[in-house]
């Protein structure tokens, strides 16, 4: 039977968060006094051999992010995203109760990769209790010296998705409206007050710790191979046990719903998943046999994205879902550009039509235009993710549109 | 060090660090956009101005995606045209469309824009938030219902005129420009210079001043000199049956190479005195509490008789010059000479200071 493979979770509620002496006692800034043992450059290569790819939705190798970094500048910033903002997932906010000091080493090793001093953590709105964590965990790794000189501040969200995106959450600690920036240039080049700045997802962060003790190698085993490690993952909706896993990156779906998450609730069948959060696409059941390492999940058209998995059994309504996402992402647009400005306006408004009872087949291919063109012409993340939900329902469970039409 | 790629069919060689949209324009592609001012800081929010480079996923929009070595680029593709074409359509969907009395009917992108790809109506017509600001300032129309949100007055605003008086409120479809808490002009640091009207690519900012006298598309322009102060600008009066129905900016450097098109608020809207029965035409002498007309030997008779009095009776320091920053430098200069020299006074000032 498929287990759990703790790694970053492994002393989960036996150490305090808090406490960088807990932490120490369990082999924690162990990697953190490697990583300063060692050239810069052959850190980052260390890092890159390790095969870490960010845990934030893109799958971006964090090794070869950092070695985008220009030199000469003095200032730089390591940012860590914990903007958290997608639906279903929890993850992040596990990371920090259970495991805060190994962020706060991640992200100091990554200063010490980079040539930065100055760490900042963008917390999401709603966790006013993890700014609280996080601020006494700094002050303690701080007190006890184990962050030398790297300081991090903590920084909090109002409460926008979109913050999420790296360049929207750059916009944000600036003071600025949450609004994505156009890229290139990319934050590694020129990000947090226009200086090279490196984000990454706290459980990014959270893997170096481990790397740097136990070596590239040992990470690079575990898992798939091209995205190797553990993940994460929050289980949500209609299944028994709706609570967090952390998994080597070539487990199974399938595993994931019915080994640790106990099944479909009451026993009833599954309908579909939708793995990675909202934007996430609708996993019909014939692929479930499918690892969720991030290639895996792009190669059925599906992302593993902040490792949510929103479970639907047999009775759930697919076009009422849909229509209830089209209408988050209504309100979570920034209102920049005009593809998704708009776009997600009028998704809403067609799916709400079809919802009703009140659509055509014209509305359908309306729709599927829209999304086009919105996947293919929005300037950011979310205005290119936002259809896929519409898109992966309309060719798996199309049925469920094609009975709603009038 | 110069890279090379080809659009649509032709190559092209240009210097590292030029822009897509500079290069297509280069190879002689015609490329739409709402966002982009050569002028203003890059936004690239429209899409309109999308390309498709060959193998990327994505279409890009080019004014702010550097051209890279060996790009083979599309200008016109069908994916490229389905974009455009959506993206109009989007704008449509929420559009007062008046074009018949609108202002900037015959030069609005838009309107161009919809002619060029053949897009009569949208397909996404729904609901439809007026967004109208009825602002009572008697310059500046603010009809945002016909506002395609390229944030280009925000940037004018900022950039040109460093008022920083409006900007964008408001999340997704809701997001609308505003001044801060959605007040009036006259209560936000607007100086009234209308560079957002100049900016704007369609007609959702307007002049009150010139509104219903003549769309300026149809106006004949003559290209002259703002005569308010001694700046300098150039600007275009809007001649329309030999009467001065309006101005508006030349930002070619060429021609207005002093402000490049930018203006204050009395060149661009200090102009309606020029055709008004109120102005001026003949000197007026006041004879027992009451104006009557005079020619102007009678006038300036009259005038330098006073002055010589006034100068015999209580000494030349008693006159004082005060001339306008609206006449010449050299009209100045001769002011002074007749105060000093003729009259013997160094009490000279001239209005610039108000
Ligand atoms: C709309 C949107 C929302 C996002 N939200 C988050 C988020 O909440 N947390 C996160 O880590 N990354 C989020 N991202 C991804 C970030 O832009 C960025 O890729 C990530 O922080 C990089 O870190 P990583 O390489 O370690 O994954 C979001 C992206 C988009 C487009
Ligand atoms: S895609 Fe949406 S969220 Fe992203 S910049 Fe455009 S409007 Fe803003
Ligand atoms: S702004 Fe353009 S499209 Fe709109 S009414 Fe005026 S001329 Fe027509
Ligand atoms: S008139 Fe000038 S100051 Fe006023 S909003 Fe427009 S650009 Fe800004
Ligand atoms: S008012 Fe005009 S310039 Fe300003 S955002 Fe709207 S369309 Fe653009
Ligand atoms: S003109 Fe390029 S995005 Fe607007």
């Amino acid at each position: 039977m498929a287990q759990e493979y703790r790694v970053l979770l492994e002393y989960a509620d036996k150490i305090n968060p808090e406490k960088a002496s807990d932490y120490i006692k369990v082999g924690g800034y162990k990697g953190l006094e490697k990583a300063r043992s060692m050239n810069p450059k052959d850190l980052i290569e260390e890092v890159k051999k390790s095969g870490l790819r960010g845990r934030g939705g893109a799958g971006f190798n964090a090794g070869m992010k950092w070695s985008f970094v220009p030199q000469y500048p003095e200032t730089k910033y390591v940012v860590c995203n914990l903007d958290e903002g997608e639906p279903g997932t929890y993850k992040d906010r596990i990371i920090c109760q259970k495991n805060a000091q190994a962020l706060l080493e991640g992200m100091a090793i990554c200063g010490y990769a980079i040539g930065s001093k100055q760490g900042y953590i963008y917390c999401r709105g709603e966790y006013p209790f993890v700014v609280e964590l996080l601020k006494n965990a700094i002050g303690n790794a701080k007190e006890s010296g184990a962050l030398g000189e790297f300081d991090i501040e903590v920084r909090m969200g109002a409460g926008a998705y979109v913050c999420g995106e790296e360049t929207a959450l750059i916009e944000s600690i600036e003071g600025h409206r949450g609004e994505p920036r156009f890229k290139p240039p990319f934050p590694g080049v020129e990000g947090l007050w226009r200086m090279p700045t490196v984000v990454n997802n706290v459980e990014t962060f959270a893997c170096l710790p481990y790397i740097l003790t136990n070596g590239a190698e040992w990470f690079a085993g575990i898992g798939a191979k091209s995205y190797p490690g553990t993940k994460v993952l929050t289980l949500t909706g209609d299944i028994e046990n709706a609570t967090y896993f952390e998994v080597p990156t070539d487990y199974l779906l399938r595993d994931v719903i019915y080994e640790l998450g106990g099944g479909v609730k009451g026993g009833k069948k599954l309908k579909a998943v939708q793995v990675g959060g909202t934007s996430g696409a609708f996993i019909p059941p014939q692929n479930l046999d499918t690892p969720i390492d991030f290639d895996s999940m792009s190669a059925i058209g599906a992302a593993l994205g902040s490792g949510a998995v929103f479970v639907m059994d047999e009775t759930r309504d697919i076009v009422d879902i849909v229509n209830r996402i089209a209408k988050f992402f209504e309100h979570e647009s920034c209102g920049q550009c005009t593809p998704c400005r708009e776009g997600t306006f009028r998704c809403k408004e067609i799916m709400e039509k079809i919802n009703n009872g009140r659509g055509s087949l014209q509305d359908i291919e309306n729709l599927k235009l829209l999304a086009r063109v919105m996947m293919k012409a929005s300037l950011c993340g979310l205005g290119q993710a936002a259809p896929i939900p519409i898109t992966s329902t309309l060719t798996h469970f199309e049925y469920e549109y094609l009975r709603k039409l009038v | 060090m110069d890279i090379k790629l080809t659009i649509d069919g032709k190559e092209v060689v240009v210097p590292q660090g030029t822009m897509l949209i500079d290069a297509c324009r280069q190879a002689g592609a015609d490329i739409p956009t709402f966002c982009f001012d050569p002028d203003l800081k890059l936004a690239g929010s429209c899409r309109m101005c999308v390309v498709q480079p060959k193998g990327w996923r994505n279409l890009v929009a080019s004014c702010v995606t550097p051209a890279q070595n060996g790009m083979v680029i599309e200008t016109e593709s069908p994916d490229v045209i389905e974009a455009r074409k959506v993206v109009l359509e989007l704008m449509l969907a929420r559009h007062k469309l008046t074009c018949h009395t609108c202002e900037k009917d015959g030069e609005c992108n838009l309107q161009d824009y919809c002619y060029r790809y053949g897009v009569t109506e949208s397909r996404f017509v729904g609901k439809v938030h007026s967004l109208f600001k009825d602002d009572s300032n008697p310059f500046i129309e603010r009809d945002y219902d016909k506002c395609v949100m390229c944030t280009r007055c925000v940037r004018a605003c900022d950039e040109i005129t460093g008022a920083r008086a409006i900007n964008v409120m408001d999340r997704g479809h809701h997001a609308k420009i505003a001044t801060s808490f959605d007040g009036e002009l006259a209560d936000s640091p607007c100086v009234f210079c209308g560079q957002c009207i100049m900016v704007c690519p369609v007609g959702a900012l307007s002049s009150k001043i010139a509104a219903g006298k003549g769309k300026p598309a149809q106006n004949e322009k003559v290209l002259t000199t703002c005569t308010y102060c001694g700046t300098g600008c150039t600007l275009e009066l809007n001649v329309k049956n030999d009467k001065v129905v309006g101005v508006t900016s030349n930002r070619d450097p060429e021609w207005s190479p002093v402000n490049r098109g930018a203006l204050c608020v009395k060149g661009r809207f200090g102009w309606d005195f020029i055709n008004s029965p109120e102005r001026l035409t003949t000197p007026l002498i006041k004879e027992n509490g009451e104006f009557r007309e005079a020619s102007w030997d009678e006038a300036l008779n009259l005038a330098a008789q006073k002055i010589k009095g006034i100068k015999e009776g209580y000494g030349p320091d008693s006159l004082a010059m005060f001339s306008s920053a609206r006449i010449t430098n050299e009209e100045n200069y001769l002011a002074q000479k007749l105060m000093r020299a003729a009259i013997g006074s160094n009490n000279v000032d001239h209005c610039a200071r108000l």
